[in-house]
Order: C-alpha cells, then structure tokens, then sequence
C-alpha cells in the first residue's frame, strides 16, 4: 500500500503527461466498449426483428434484398406479384395463415403499409410477442390508419388524427394522395423493430388512393373521390410481399421449394431466419474488422503509456536510487513504476467507462429515434467485463516492462548516484 | 554482553569483475559505537565503493563487511536490504530528496520500508508526524513556510538539512554522510557539521563522513586516509 501511495504522488507530480495518457487509454477503452455495445445491441435488435414467421414470399430478387423491403423497410421492391399467386398460396392446405404485404408509400418520411387483419392476429417479434396496441383499435375501414410507436411519437398524433399519404418513399414528396386523407384509429405498442416506424393501412386503402393513378401519375381527368373509390372494387391487383406461417414447420422446406418453382410468376419464398443469418454474417466483416481497428486503438494507447514511463525512467535512476537507500528494496522499484502504470491504466478503464455512459445518455435518444437502436444504459455485460479485464492485465504487462528495466538499474545503479 | 564494534572490516578486497585488478582491499578497519568518523580521500580512492560495500549494496570478493555484529555479506540480499533499512541512514552530496513529496514525507519515507525504524520514531516522539517535526525543529527547518514548500523550491542546505531528518528519523546505529557539504558554502557547511553532529550525539548513532575536504577532517574524533588505508593496486583504481 506504500508503495502503491507513493505510485500516485509520483505520477501526480507528473500529472500533464500523465493526464494525456489517461485521456487517450480512457478514448480508446470508452470507444471499445461502444463499438462493442453497439454490436451486440445491433445483433440483438437484427435477430428478435421478426419471429413466428416461417416465410418471407416476394418477386424473384435476392433473399437478402427481400427481406430488407418487407421487414425492415429498406430500399425497395424489384416487382410486385400478382394477387392471384398470391391466393393460390394463401388457401394452400399446409398454409395456416399469411399477411399481405404492399409497400411504395409514405407518409413524413415513414414508409406507409398496407396489409390486412391478420397482420395485427399473426405477426410476431421479438422472443414470440404480439402487436399490441397503446391506443384505438386496429383498422375496420378504408380510410384508417394504425401508426408504430415511433411514428405517432416522433409527429406528435393522437388517435382522430387526419394524416396524408404521400406517393413514393421520400421524405418530401410533391405528389400526394391527398384527397383521401386517412384517419388514425390506433396507435402500437413500441417494438424496437422497424415496425415502430411504420404507418399501417388496409390493402384497400392502398388500392383505392391509387384508383385514378396510372402508372404511379395521377391521370387527368380521371379523378375519383374517396366516396366514389368506396364504391369500386377495391381488391387489389399486385402486393409487394407477403409473410406466411405454416400449420406444421415440417413443411417449410416443402412450401419453399413449391413458391420457388411456381410456374405462373417467378416468386422467392424465403426462411427469415436465414436470411437474418446471412445479413448478419455480410456485416459480422464490417463489425470484426471495427472491433480490430478499436482494439488496436487501446494498444496504441498502451504503447503510449509505455513510451512515457520508458523515457522517464532515465530521469528517474536518481529517484531510485534515493529510494534504494532509504530502505526501498528492488522488488518495491519494480512494484513502483510497474503501480504506476497499472494505476494510470486503471483510472484510464474508470474514465473511459465514465465517458461511455455520459455518451451513452446523451447519444441514447438520438441513436434510438435515428438508427432504432436502443443502447441500454446497463451496468456492463459480461463480455465487457473481460474485455476490462483483458485490458487491465496487458496494461499490466506492458507495465512491468519499465518496472522490470527499472528493478535492472536498481540493482546495477545500487545507491550509487550515477546521473 | 560486550558491544559489538559499530563496523569490523576483515581483509576485504573487492573487484568488479574476477579478471579485473582488486579497486579496494583494506586489511582491517573497526570503528566503534557512537563514533564521529571522517573517510578522506581523493576522487578514485574508493569511497563510493567502500560506502557500497557498508551499504550491503555491493558484496566483496573476499573478507567480511561486520555490521553491528552482523556478518553482512553472509545474509542474502533481501536481508541485507532489511538491515541497510532497519540500521543505517544516508545522506548524500546533492538531490537528496524525492521531488514528489512533502518535506515530511520526505523525512518519514524510511518509516515506510522500516517496520523497527517506524516502530523507534513512534515511540520516540509520540507518532511519525511530531517526531519527523521534532527532528525539523532541531535543525532548524520546522517553519511553516518551509515545511509546506514543494521540496525542489527548497535551498541546497534546506534541502540537505531535510535530508539529514530523513536520515536520522527512527535513531539508525550507523549515519552514513557522502560529501554532504560539498554543495554549502563554507559557514554553511560549519553550521550543517554541528548539527549533524549534535543529532548523531543525541541519538548515539556512529557517524560515518566521507568527503575529499580535508579542512573538515579535523572536527572529527578520528579520521582515515582511505588512499593510505586501501592497499589495492593504483592501477586498478
């Protein structure tokens, strides 16, 4: 304990250079952690998506482009498919139930869906949850909307809200439907996955915004009120995607392979856990190749630590050897300036957790209502104990290589007063 | 029980290396307890080697290093480091003082590596604290304004005087003073000698005083030409 006092005030009394090293350890260690948290959050929000569902059936594109636009809303369908192969697979005898999906809208930015019933009695997330909702009921008629969590949060509506469906994905769009404004009846439960930020709306609803719309313009002269459009046959030609969950998982496969060789329409049906597999897999590179850059920076800053206690040393044989003579044997040396390293580590790891949690509670609200990621501001994980852990005991290591030179020059410097 | 002599050499040689010439042999040297001892000898005489040798730091070739009746270079070394601690304190030329500590840590420092010199100063002055401002106080450094200055803000002589606290905190047998006074000037160096002095009296410690000033040499009991004492070839030195 001595020596570990007399650690401190040595490097307090060098508290400039020291605090440097201190500041780039507690970077580098706060940004390791980050990237590390975010990981394993993003992972984890990747996985619990969508669960329940034993297919993800769209056109013929790729497996992961698919599961993108019809579960997480990003990018945008290649093709539609018929409504027709769309029947023919929901009244299939091994098919217990299945959720139309049709996307190309928008509303503020939010992607607008339409679907039916089912997708509030069948869709699941998460370790098996529901839909929920918070406020209102699901939609019964044409013209209402049932709005994710983040939607109604983020533009401030309530139920009895009239909302405006824009035409196309973007966030500032110049054609909008809005002669046939939609009325919210309901708003979710939050989720966590991209259906927070979705804008729901029956099939029929999507049909009939687009009655007088050709070819994704609206036809002059051909304009049809919302009352009129009620009046029409408002079942629809073409949907984007659709989800399915079978009576028995034994069937899966075999479904699969029946979608996939549809003669009528060239359609994917898709595991969704694989396809989550494979994205994750795609960006699990990326992710290694960030956590690698991140651990090389925390031994960047350790080299540094060990740059500044080498240089040091030379100055310090006097020290030492004042040391020696009052009593100091060489293995309190080596416990000295090895101390000070792994005391100047250790309250590195200590701010550097200080700093992870003050940008986790500043960035957290921005980083959820941006990325839908939501960083708990927990105490750390194991895994994150051992990496602490790990850096701890390289500091100590690289620690002892100016406390074993210096335990060197003690021996061979003795009292003698050689600088 | 007789007492043991302060330090007993016995035939000591010391080389640096086997194959390198002896740099110090000296045949017999015995100073007894509570004697004020002055080492003279030029540069190269080998006073930093005998001090070493004293220290327990270096061990010699052959002979015996007899401490206080101990027989140090028979103990191993973390022992030898145990007695250096327990049984002798230093003052040297210049620098004396750890730069990162207080004035009273600086004097209580040997407390720390001690258990019987923490044990010595507590039971002489109450705790560690009155007792190193005790020891301030007779050398005359006890000011306020002194003792809460950073150390490296300290004069030579202040910083000599602390130094001497340090070295005779918890009443070590042996003082060992390697050219103390060599940075003082010359009413400096009186006025330091007889505190030394005093201090090495009150406590009953042996002094040892090594230094090339050959005008001091006669302020002590007895002194010592290292030159004439050391019987090692000149060309080894």
């Amino acid at each position: 304990m001595a020596i570990l006092s007399l650690a401190f005030k040595s490097l307090f009394n060098r508290r400039y250079t020291a605090g440097l090293i201190l500041i780039s350890i507690a970077l580098s260690v706060s940004l390791l952690l980050a990237v590390e948290r975010l990981r394993v959050e993003s992972r984890n929000s990747f996985a619990h998506t969508i669960s329940g569902t034993d297919l993800v059936v769209g056109a013929r594109s790729g497996s992961i482009n698919l599961l993108l636009y019809s579960i997480f809303r990003i990018g945008d369908a290649t093709n539609n498919i018929s409504w027709k192969s769309y029947q023919k697979f929901a009244e299939h005898d091994l098919v217990k139930w299945t959720i139309p999906i049709s996307l190309g809208d928008s509303h503020k930015g939010y992607r607008v869906m339409g679907t039916n019933q089912d997708y509030f009695r069948y869709y699941k997330y998460g370790h098996k949850k529901s839909l929920t909702l918070n406020q209102g009921q699901p939609f019964k008629q044409v013209y209402q909307a049932v709005l994710g969590q983040e939607v109604a949060r983020k533009l401030g509506y309530q139920v009895g809200e009239k909302i405006v469906i824009a035409h196309g994905a973007g966030k500032t769009s110049f054609t909008r439907h809005d002669d046939k404004p939609f009325e919210v009846v309901g708003i979710l439960e939050p989720t966590g996955t991209p259906v927070d930020r979705t804008v729901h709306v029956p099939l029929e609803g999507i049909e009939a915004i687009h009655k007088d719309w050709i070819a994704g313009r609206q036809v002059a002269g051909l304009q049809i009120s919302a009352e009129e459009a009620l009046e029409k046959n408002l079942t629809p030609k073409v949907i984007t995607a659709f989800l399915v969950g079978l009576k028995s998982k034994i069937a899966t496969f075999r479904i699969q392979r029946e979608i996939n060789d549809y003669r009528k329409e060239p359609l994917l049906a898709i595991l969704p856990g694989v396809a989550l597999q494979q994205l994750w897999d795609m960006m699990g590179v990326a992710e290694n190749a960030l956590l690698v850059v991140t651990v090389l920076v925390v031994f960047v800053g350790l080299i540094g630590m060990l740059t500044v206690m080498l240089a040091g040393l030379n100055e310090r044989r006097r020290e030492m050897a004042i040391l020696r003579s009052v009593g100091a044997r060489p293995g309190h040396i080596l416990l000295l300036v090895t101390g000070e390293s792994l005391l100047l580590s250790l309250l590195g790891i200590a701010l550097g957790l200080l700093l992870l949690y003050t940008g986790l509670l500043l960035g957290q609200p921005a980083i959820e209502s941006r990325y839908g990621l939501h960083l708990p501001i927990g105490i750390p994980a194991l895994r994150e104990w051992i990496i602490l852990g790990l850096i701890g005991t390289s500091s100590l290591i690289i620690g002892l290589i100016p406390g074993y030179r210096a335990y060197r020059y003690s021996l061979s410097d003795g009292m003698s007063m050689r600088i | 029980m007789p007492q043991t002599a302060a330090i007993l050499l016995k035939d000591l040689r010391f080389g640096w290396r086997k194959n390198l010439p002896e740099v110090l042999h000296i045949p017999e040297l015995e100073v007894p307890r509570g004697e004020r001892i002055f080492i003279g000898g030029a540069s190269g005489s080998g006073k930093s080697t005998l001090l070493a040798l004293l220290a327990g730091v270096n061990l010699p070739t052959r002979g015996e290093v007899t401490v206080l009746g101990e027989t140090i270079n028979r103990l191993s070394g973390a022992r030898r480091d145990h007695f250096r601690s327990d049984h002798i304190g230093f003052v040297f030329q210049l620098f004396n003082l750890i730069p990162y500590l207080s004035v009273l840590e600086n004097v209580t420092l040997p407390c720390r590596f001690s258990q019987l010199r923490r044990q010595k100063a507590t039971e002489s002055g109450g705790d560690l604290h009155s007792e190193a401002m005790r020891l301030l106080t007779h050398l005359d450094m006890a000011h306020e304004s002194l003792i809460h200055r950073p150390v490296t803000e300290l004069s030579v002589g202040q910083q000599q005087r602390v130094a001497t606290a340090r070295a005779l905190i918890g009443a070590p047998e042996i003082i060992i003073a390697d050219e103390p006074t060599s940075a003082l000037d010359s009413d400096m160096r009186q006025a330091f000698l007889r505190l030394l002095f005093q201090e090495c009296d009150e406590t009953g410690s042996t002094l040892l005083f090594v230094s090339h000033d050959r005008q001091l040499a006669s302020l002590f009991e007895r002194h010592i030409a290292l030159d004439e004492l050391n019987q090692a070839d000149q060309e080894g030195r």
